[in-house]
């Protein structure tokens, strides 16, 4: 799960990570009074789940708060179009309006897990601020590496180690080690799957500060911290994946045309696969899991069928715990209500296979039917393609 | 011959009185699998479903020498039903649990390393040696005994494959579903070790996931050391980066842990590419010149 700058800066705060002083604002006045309040140069930046906000215009600096009002209502209410939102943008709803800080240094900062090892890891690098990714790629030994102990974390050693690596010395050598450990404490209480400070700044009087700051949860670990599940926006979503997830179902919407319904997260990607093979384009991943019910493969052929860029749909289904029969009482009815407004390939394979495709040859509905992946991947892209 | 299970391996379910427990360790028996019995804590004394049921792993590894746990716990107190096996002395775990909090593999992990145990999973469908023993969900009847050793991290395309080399007639040695999770217990390499030394097993089929490096692992091990014919497939060759696909492990993060790269990493260490999942059988089927 991901949070916005402002949730992640404010529990940065909590756990004693230095950020700039600064509040959200929704509205132009809101963004004014928090520029008076703070006093001095101002800078107020779109909260939306993505990077690059920058280059889209989705950050500004104000002189004074009449410029802050000014800056936020250029940016409230706009569609942000950046490399990492969709390609309709994301509208921005709300602004953090913050100190401007004079800065001397940027640096980067970020705590993960490292799969290969099975622990998780704190990278730093002197070269922050910029596309970091691209540092790793060109230039490995830029960024430095301390792996925590599974069972007892990050060592203190380890982090004054990351400290000198970010040739920080006396007082902000001190404030950085305390940075990192708070960081990595904040991780682990937390269960982040990602804290990442890009960029950490030196200020030109001394301080150091996580000038933007990114953090995202573990879903699975979500139960244990209500609190964090809280700060959930759903705007920030696609509302076909917030409807499924309603219903414990795995949708992604994607470009394409052919509608995809399988369990199982692999076969649901070898699906997509197929389907490309075969000339189409899936216009989702939609796993329904392996222990569906009726009703959850009801909810998933509804929220499939809703959405309009579906020419056709394949229904690709391995019953292993997923018996097929109740794959096909639940598409009955899920279709019995809807209509069968698009053509919808099956193919079923597994546990009570014959007794599903007696139920659906039976249902009086018209059901594609299909022998293998291959074939049930030919017919729904050359249906899809058929109905443009 | 077959891997890590057989006719002789003695299951204990954790997590026995459960929905899931309860029904998979009844299908379990039926296919022929020696299931001794479970344990859910504060039943022990009881049984459930015909099931002896016991407070503790120990006390099944004790009374009925159980050697191989098979996990059904919901996800908060999963790791820990790892450990609980590993601490018994079980020998091979099988953790069936979706949905466990990363944090709290890694500490299982390190746990299982300080022990002599294996874990297979989490969030797996379990291993099966067809014929002999069924060890987790997967639907047994669709197995046949035969020279194929399957090695995958997803479950229901597993059975594809299988469901595709059974119509064909060729059978397999044993099948592991080493699960979908960024930290699990085995690897693709601990996996193609066993089949590479287990003198049943005549060819590999490997089917990978996006995410992650585990596969890249895999083809440096095939290069080095395995003198079987292998068969690869990797799913989300489709798939859009940063998005997670399902399974907590299968995300492409900064470009790295694609599906391109893993193929290409695989063919060159001399594994047989499948570009299409309809074709796992055919390519087998080829390599085995059958």
């Amino acid at each position: 799960m991901k949070i916005h700058e402002h949730q992640a800066k404010a529990l940065l705060r909590e756990f004693a990570v230095p950020v700039p002083r600064g509040d959200i604002a929704t509205t132009p006045a809101e963004a004014r009074a928090v520029a008076a309040r703070l006093g001095g140069r101002v800078v107020v930046k779109a909260q939306v789940h993505a990077g690059g906000r920058g280059k889209a215009g989705g950050i500004k600096l104000a002189d004074n708060p009449a410029g802050a009002e000014a800056a936020a209502r250029q940016i409230l209410g706009m569609r942000l179009k950046t490399p990492q939102t969709p390609p309709e943008g994301i509208e921005v709803r709300s602004v953090l309006v913050e100190e401007a800080s004079a800065v001397e240094r940027e640096l980067y900062l970020s705590i993960t897990l490292d799969r290969a090892r099975s622990t998780h890891v704190a990278m730093t690098s002197q070269a922050g601020g910029m596309e970091i990714e691209e540092v790793a790629a060109r230039t490995p030994e830029k960024i430095l590496r301390e792996w925590a102990h599974p069972a007892l974390g990050l060592a203190d050693h380890q982090a004054r180690r990351l400290a000198f690596g970010l040739g920080l010395a006396g007082a902000q050598f001190k404030q950085g080690v305390g940075l990192i450990r708070s960081l990595f404490t904040l991780y682990l209480a937390k269960d982040c799957s990602l804290a990442e400070i890009n960029p950490l700044v030196l200020t030109r009087d001394g301080r150091v500060l996580a000038l933007d700051a990114k953090l995202n949860f573990d879903d699975n670990a979500l139960y244990r911290h209500a609190e964090i599940a809280a700060l959930r926006d759903p705007h920030e979503e696609d509302p076909l994946d917030v409807e499924a997830s309603k219903y414990s179902l795995n949708y992604i919407k994607l470009d394409g045309n052919v509608g995809c319904m399988v369990n199982g997260a692999g076969l649901a990607m070898a699906t997509m696969d197929i389907i490309k093979l075969a000339g189409g384009e899936p216009a989702n991943f939609l796993d329904v899991g392996g222990g569906a019910s009726p009703a959850q493969i009801e909810n998933a052929f509804r929220i499939l069928s809703s959405d309009p860029s579906v020419k056709a749909v394949f229904i690709n289904v391995f019953g292993g715990i997923l018996r097929v029969d109740r794959l096909a009482e639940g598409l009955i009815v899920a279709v019995k209500e809807l209509g069968l407004r698009l053509p919808v390939v099956v193919r079923m394979e597994g546990t009570n296979v014959e007794l599903g495709k007696k139920m659906l040859a039976e249902s009086g509905l018209r059901f594609v039917t299909a022998d293998d992946m291959g074939d049930g991947a030919r017919k729904a892209v050359a249906l899809a393609k058929g109905s443009r | 011959m077959s891997i890590l299970v057989d006719k002789t391996t003695r299951v204990v379910v954790q997590g026995i009185t459960g929905r899931e427990g309860a029904f998979h360790a009844a299908r379990c028996k039926e296919y022929g699998t020696i299931v001794v019995g479970g344990v859910t804590p504060g039943k022990g004394g009881t049984t459930h479903e015909g099931f002896p049921v016991w407070n503790t792993v120990a006390e099944a590894v004790l009374n009925e020498r159980a050697n191989c746990a098979l996990i059904f716990v919901p996800p908060p107190a999963a790791a820990d039903a790892i450990m609980e096996a590993a601490a018994a002395g079980v020998p091979l775990i099988v953790c069936i649990t979706e949905g466990i909090p990363v944090a709290d593999m890694v500490r299982a992990k390190h746990f299982l390393a300080e022990t002599t145990s294996r874990l297979i999973g989490p969030n797996c469908p379990g291993i099966i040696t067809p014929d002999q023993a069924k060890i987790g969900i997967m639907p047994g009847h669709i197995h046949k005994r035969g020279p194929v050793g399957v090695v995958s991290r997803s479950g229901t395309l597993t059975y594809e494959v299988v469901g595709q080399l059974t119509a064909r007639g060729i059978g397999q040695s044993t099948c592991v579903g080493i699960g979908g999770d960024p930290v699990n217990g085995t690897s693709f390499v601990d996996v193609l070790r066993l089949f590479n030394d287990d003198p049943e097993t005549r060819a590999i089929m490997m089917i990978g996931e996006i995410g992650g490096t585990a596969e890249e692992e895999g083809a440096a091990f095939i290069q080095a050391h395995v003198t079987k014919p292998v068969v690869a497939f990797i799913c989300g060759q489709t798939a859009p980066p940063g998005r997670r696909m399902g399974h907590a492990g299968a995300i492409i993060a900064g470009g790295r842990g694609t599906a391109a790269e893993k193929m290409k990493a695989l063919a060159t260490a001399g594994a047989t590419l499948v570009q299409s999942p309809a074709d796992m059988g055919a390519t087998v089927a080829t390599v085995l010149g059958a």
